[in-house]
């Protein structure tokens, strides 16, 4: 009965026969994915975080996660008769002593960056244009866990290499976790096994970092696919395109040839980053020491906006009865607890205020949504101010600008900014509302009757 | 979609891209082999790659099946019939389960512990704080010694000098790690009850910011000030290291100084506070609460 005749056909129809998965596979094969550029934010996260597992692996093999103290005898002359931890020179060796060791650590930290900025990008699609909205609310909560684990995962990584920047990171991440009431200081002394800067602190990072914390994002993304899978993608109105339907492309051939190709595509994009720009060249920062720092020291960015809230902060702390909240836990702690929080809760606080409750497998545009759209611009330019105080005393250094001055600009223009940026872009979505509004027909149209099966 | 090339140019193209990427691919192997540079082996897996991936996208976008088509939504509410039935079968057996009054809740209790008490080994991962906050490794008596664990003098120090200093025997400490400025006698405005902390214009404050834990690394002898540069907290030396800028809320504790009879600096005790970023039980500092108190 069968009319398959190549070998991935026959094989395909194999596994139908023993697992009954002829439907199923069909189905699939047949997935409608609309297309629109700004889709594409979500791939390109899941293809650098498949970039980032390739050149992971081949980095773990290589990393030695201890604290030992060695001397670098390595071919790196400036650093040679320098004490350091078993882990940075580990670290060294692969940079300068093992072939490709350099070019796949520098792909894996800018697969990281990538990784992290498709990541926000697809977030703030998605907030945009309201996909959130029902029936994609636990969508929108497992993406924003997705988020979350990412940050600390990428903080993790950077700070392996106990290097002189991300020792002060690590120490600062000790002081943050520290702040937190009545918890904190057994807290950090359970994570770091001990006073810092603890005693084994690189070996559970590194556990951490190659096991659990990739396995976390690995269940995590398997169930953001699989909740897109059942609900299927959302669409922008246009023609032909409901509530009740999907508009687009098939999975199979079309769709899958073209997704694969872009993953293809942000490997040689990472290949290249990774081959000509320099990232994290810890050999010029030098070993990590408790008592050492450096001046214009940079988190990477996605932690940045913390260290600004930590520098923008001002001196103030709870201490009362006597006990003390420290300084840090508000900006280290509450701050990202609050934001965290507002995004987790988005999806039923705009349904409570707009007292939308219905599905909606239409996006909007975000023109049309101006109280929606101004607050996401007051949330980007907020937490833009942030990134920047993170590097406020470079700016202030490369400006010739007193430090003094500039923090409190920088506190005013925390305040004041995000509400006129918020207020700006909820104007200007009004206006673009008005002078071209959606048209009537777009949404209203009836769709074609053609099922899955048909070509349309 | 009316300028498209016609199929038989893409096709020449898309081919064109996969000799490209295998070519490439080639080239990165050789170039491994033979160690090339950095630049070398990005290069030539980035174009074995991106043609590869440019190849496909081309071949799926311009040879391949476009649409529109047409998927219908499935109906992912349930019919209230269905509802009713789920309900049904889940209310039946919860129906079986209340039956028996005591066990549930019992089962709940027993489950519940247990899921508390596997939690237990978490106490393994490290110590509790108790004092260690509180304390670090300078004593009365101790000497002081720079990073290499050599023994500092009191004349070692030119006026407008640092260093950084530990007790002896923890060298390298992170607790107990000082920095000693040297100011001249004249400056020196101590506070009640530190007049003879500074033997020599010796300033000794933890090295340890309050705020956030970095080393106060940077100091600025014209001005007197102690700064960390991982958030900028600045510290006054000359007025007992309380902070002048940036998000500190605590001075640097100071460490009491003074000269013993061959002539190297030695601790008094340990610091005057403890040290390093705050935590839920510091007490507020002595000034605060004699405030508080009048």
């Amino acid at each position: 009965m069968t009319h398959v005749d190549t070998p991935v056909g026959k094989l395909l129809s194999g596994l139908d026969r023993r697992l009954g998965a002829a439907k199923f596979t069909r189905s699939k094969l047949n997935y409608v994915f609309p297309e629109q550029f700004s889709f594409l934010f979500g791939e390109i996260a899941l293809y650098a975080f498949v970039a980032l597992v390739a050149t992971g692996i081949f980095l773990m093999l290589f990393y030695s996660p201890s604290e030992t103290k060695t001397l670098y005898e390595g071919s790196y002359a400036p650093l040679r008769g320098v004490e350091m931890s078993e882990a940075y020179r580990s670290v060294m060796r692969l940079s300068f002593d093992v072939r490709g060791g350099l070019l796949m650590r520098q792909i894996h930290h800018w697969a990281a960056l990538v990784f992290t900025g498709a990541v926000a990008a697809h977030l703030c699609r998605v907030f945009f244009t309201g996909a959130f909205r029902k029936p994609r609310e636990l969508n929108w909560v497992t993406g924003v866990i997705l988020l979350m684990v990412i940050l600390l995962e990428g903080f993790m990584g950077y700070s392996l290499l106990d290097d002189l920047l991300s020792g002060a990171g690590v120490r600062i991440a000790n002081a943050v976790v520290q702040s937190i009431p009545v918890v904190g200081s057994t807290a950090a002394f359970w994570l770091w096994g001990g006073e810092y800067p603890g005693s084994g602190f690189l070996g559970r990072l590194f556990t951490l970092h190659i096991f659990l914390m990739p396995a976390l994002i690995t269940a995590l993304i398997l169930v953001h696919l699989a909740l897109i899978v059942r609900q299927k993608h959302t669409q922008f109105p246009g023609k032909g395109r409901t509530e009740r339907n999907v508009v687009g492309t098939r999975m199979w051939p079309t769709y899958m040839t073209m997704s694969t190709g872009l993953a293809f595509m942000v490997g040689g994009v990472l290949a290249l980053m990774g081959g000509w720009l320099q990232i994290n060249p810890v050999w010029l920062y030098g070993p990590y020491d408790p008592f050492t720092i450096t001046s214009g020291s940079q988190a990477d960015y996605y932690v940045l906006w913390i260290q600004g809230a930590l520098r923008l902060m001002p001196p103030w702390e709870v201490r009362a009865w006597g006990v003390t909240v420290p300084n840090p836990f508000f900006p280290g702690i509450l701050l990202p607890v609050v934001l965290f929080g507002l995004l987790f809760a988005w999806p039923w606080l705009e349904a409570a205020v707009t007292r939308d409750w219905r599905t909606h497998h239409l996006l909007d545009r975000p023109r049309d949504r101006p109280a929606r759209t101004g607050l996401g611009v007051a949330a980007i330019v907020l937490v833009t101010l942030l990134l920047i105080a993170g590097s406020d005393d470079v700016i202030a250094v490369e400006a010739g600008w007193s430090i003094v001055a500039f923090r409190n600009v920088e506190r005013i223009l925390l305040l004041v900014l995000p509400v006129i940026a918020g207020l700006l872009a909820a104007r200007v979505a009004r206006d673009l509302s008005r002078a071209e509004p959606l048209g009537a027909d777009a949404a209203t149209e009836v769709p074609a009757p053609a099922s899955g099966g048909e070509r349309g | 979609m009316s300028q498209a090339p016609p199929p038989a140019r893409t096709a020449r193209r898309v081919t064109l891209l996969f000799l490209t990427s295998l070519a490439a691919s080639v080239a990165f192997a050789v170039a491994y082999s033979v160690a090339a540079s950095i630049q070398v082996l990005g290069l030539t897996l980035g174009i074995a790659m991106l043609a590869l991936g440019a190849g496909m996208a081309v071949w799926s976008k311009r040879l391949m099946p476009q649409g529109p088509f047409v998927e219908e939504r499935p109906d992912l509410e349930p019919t209230p019939e269905e509802e009713r039935a789920a309900a049904e079968a889940f209310v039946s057996g919860e129906r079986a389960i209340g039956r028996r009054k005591l066990l549930g809740p019992l089962f709940a209790a027993a489950a519940g512990m247990l899921g508390l008490v596997v939690l237990w080994p978490v106490r393994s991962l490290g110590p509790r704080p108790g004092s260690a906050l509180r304390v670090t490794g300078w004593r009365r008596g101790a000497r002081v010694v720079n990073e290499l664990g050599q023994p500092v003098r009191a004349d070692d120090l030119e006026v407008g000098g640092v260093i950084t200093a530990f007790p002896e025997g923890h060298v390298r400490s992170a607790d107990a790690q000082t920095i000693i400025v040297r100011v001249a006698d004249a400056v020196l405005r101590p506070p009640a009850g530190r007049e003879d902390w500074a033997p020599g214009g010796h300033l000794a404050y933890s090295k340890v910011c309050t705020h956030a834990g970095c080393p106060v690394g940077l100091y600025q002898a014209d001005s007197h000030v102690l700064i960390c540069p991982c958030h900028q907290a600045a510290f006054d030396v000359l007025d007992a290291a309380r902070p002048v800028f940036g998000p500190a809320t605590r001075p640097l504790p100071q460490l009491p100084l003074e000269v013993d009879g061959e002539g190297f600096l030695v601790a008094r005790g340990d610091f005057s506070e403890p040290v390093g970023p705050g935590f839920w039980e510091l007490e507020p500092p002595r000034e605060d609460r004699q405030r508080g108190a009048s």
